[in-house]
């Protein structure tokens, strides 16, 4: 696939660029609400979770989300603009320390920081939640995409709802 | 037996006066006011009542350990060598620490304070002081100082059928006739013997007073009005066949339902969230299989602090820990059986996506309570309406009841002396 070979033959300086940018567009697409679009940073077998960090260290396998598909990364998406009865909120993703771990050619290993601040009316900003990014991206159509992405965080006590995606 | 409020470490009864309508009205200084919440820990998660605080599975071996909390109290739950399970005041008898600082792990044969170093056994005995005898001849404990009279508060506990129960009282019930034979029925159903095996845990703090979380799932009729997911889906309808129970005091209750019949007529026009054209894009979120005879729901309300949920293929202990008047942590600890197929388990955690902070239909109910609190703490003298299905309580066979709330302050009151 050509498009692969583009990503293979980067170099390291190169890829990070890539990445960044990849990153900061699935900040953006969240932070301004774009909930239709963020299915499409992922593959259609894919898996997403939020994670307690003291599920994750201890091998259990309860995830706060959890989506097995994009299919239901859109029902997600069907919860926010349709079901779901919440207040109104804003959300703020931070990402940093991005680090590639390794790259075999297929699977692309990553680890970032991550840092959501939430303000709610009435209220100051708020850290909302803090933790890693445990993602695996391939290559689809010309563009890198999550396979996998775990949100693992660190502060086990939500404040309140957990409502748009990290 | 006297009156289950007569404990010794039952305080002072707060100084108010409640509406004269009755159980029909709820104050709403009742939510956020000091001293209704210290009258509260001393009558109710310090009196003689039985909290949830561990599921067995959780200690499997001797050492193994939980930190958790009775209303605020900060306890541990411990297994001994012999199998036997203590529950402990997590706070250093010498000079107040909270020793246990980690939710679960494994102690080995006794607990150490990290300040002084006194050191307890398993059952909350002290075992060790040191400097006790001083250093070279000078200092030390005095000559009568007795161990015995120093070790850690102890609780009482009581199991069933692997959850594990506490309780601050010097006298309390039987668990067994505390839940009542309606509660034990509904208890015994999903606890029946079977090891349990935890899935992992959820925790949120929520900005309510910790009674909204009772009122919310001791109210049936809420869930097919607010939770458009659960309409939507056909999961949860007013005209699904349920009912509404309590134990003979009121304090304990379960909204049950199950499936039956239902398509959209005259008669739930009323529930403008119903929305016919919904449909899954994975369906696989949606695949609940019977497990449990005759109900699909259980939600059981058991007095002060726990709600067990069977909704479908989930399973959960929601454990309610009081954070002051305005605010409480549910920490939820989902479960399944240690002999589920792994098509069982894989289902119980994808309909976990329902439940908890992120909830499909649970994060409903935590921005509601918000809300809730939000209008309810400005305003203390006003009172809420609760006359749904009458002014008074029985066990009813629909869901359009306040009744087991109703039920829950006609026992809270007497406890209250409110």
């Amino acid at each position: 696939m050509a498009a692969a070979e583009r990503f293979l033959g980067m170099g390291a300086r190169e890829l990070r660029l890539e990445l960044e940018e990849l990153y900061a567009d699935y900040s953006a697409c969240l932070d301004e609400e774009r909930f239709e679009d963020w299915p499409e940073f992922f593959t259609d077998e894919c898996l997403y979770k939020i994670v307690p960090r003291d599920n994750f260290e201890r091998g259990l396998p309860l995830a706060t989300w959890m989506c097995e598909s994009k299919a239901m990364l859109r029902d997600r998406v069907v919860m926010i603009r349709k079901t779901a009865v919440y207040g109104p909120r804003w959300i703020r993703r931070m990402t940093s320390a991005l680090r590639v771990l390794g790259w075999d050619g297929e699977v692309l290993e990553v680890r970032a920081n991550y840092l959501a601040v939430e303000t709610l009316l009435d209220e100051l900003t708020r850290v909302f939640n803090a933790g890693q990014y445990r993602d695996r991206l391939v290559v689809e159509g010309g563009r890198l995409k999550f396979r996998e992405k775990l949100c693992v965080f660190d502060s086990l006590l939500v404040p309140n709802s957990l409502i748009y995606p990290l | 037996m006297s009156a289950p409020w007569s404990s010794p470490a039952s305080g002072p009864a707060p100084r108010r006066e409640w509406p004269s309508e009755g159980i029909a009205r709820v104050p709403y200084w009742l939510y956020s006011a000091p001293d209704v919440y210290a009258a509260e820990q001393a009558r109710i998660f310090c009196g003689p009542s039985w909290s949830y605080v561990a599921l067995e599975a959780e200690l499997p071996a001797a050492g193994d350990y939980k930190r958790t909390f009775i209303g605020d109290k900060p306890v541990v739950v411990v297994r001994d060598q012999a199998g036997a399970i203590h529950c402990v005041e997590n706070r250093c008898a010498h000079r107040g620490v909270q020793f246990c600082q980690r939710h679960l792990g494994n102690t080995g044969s006794e607990f150490m304070c990290p300040y002084h170093q006194w050191t307890y056994d398993l059952a909350g005995n002290l075992i060790g002081v040191p400097f006790r005898r001083g250093v070279k001849k000078q200092g030390g404990m005095p000559p009568d100082f007795d161990p015995k009279d120093h070790g850690l508060r102890k609780l009482k506990v009581a199991t069933r059928n692997g959850v594990v129960f506490a309780s601050f009282a010097a006298e309390v019930e039987p668990l067994e006739s505390y839940l009542g034979p309606t509660m034990l029925a509904l208890f015994d159903r999903v606890f029946d013997g079977r090891e349990l095996e935890v899935l992992g845990y959820s925790r949120q703090l929520i900005p309510a007073n910790w009674k909204l979380m009772f009122e919310n799932i001791k109210d049936p009729y809420h869930a097919s009005l607010l939770h458009v997911f659960l309409v939507s889906f056909g999961l949860f309808r007013a005209d699904q066949p349920s009912k509404v129970v309590m134990d003979a005091t009121g304090r304990h209750g379960a909204l049950i339902s199950w499936k039956g019949e239902q398509k959209k007529t005259d008669a739930n026009a009323d529930m403008k969230s119903l929305k016919e054209d919904f449909k899954l894009h994975d369906p696989r979120l949606l695949d609940p299989v019977r497990e449990f005879p005759e109900y699909t729901v259980v939600m059981g309300t058991y007095w002060p602090n726990l709600i067990v949920q069977q909704q479908s293929n989930t399973l959960a202990m929601r454990q309610l820990v009081t954070k002051g008047p305005t605010a409480f942590e549910l920490a939820w600890t989902f479960f399944g059986y240690k002999d589920d197929s792994p098509e069982m388990r894989r289902r119980r955690l994808r309909q976990a996506n329902l439940m908890g902070p992120a909830g499909f239909v649970s994060a409903d109910d935590s921005e509601v309570m918000k809300f809730s609190q939000d209008g309810v703490q400005p305003y203390p003298d006003a009172a809420g309406v609760m006359e749904m299905g009458g002014r008074d309580w029985r066990e009813e066979p629909h869901m359009v009841t306040e009744g087991a709330i109703r039920s829950f302050y006609d026992y809270y009151r007497k406890v209250m002396e409110l």
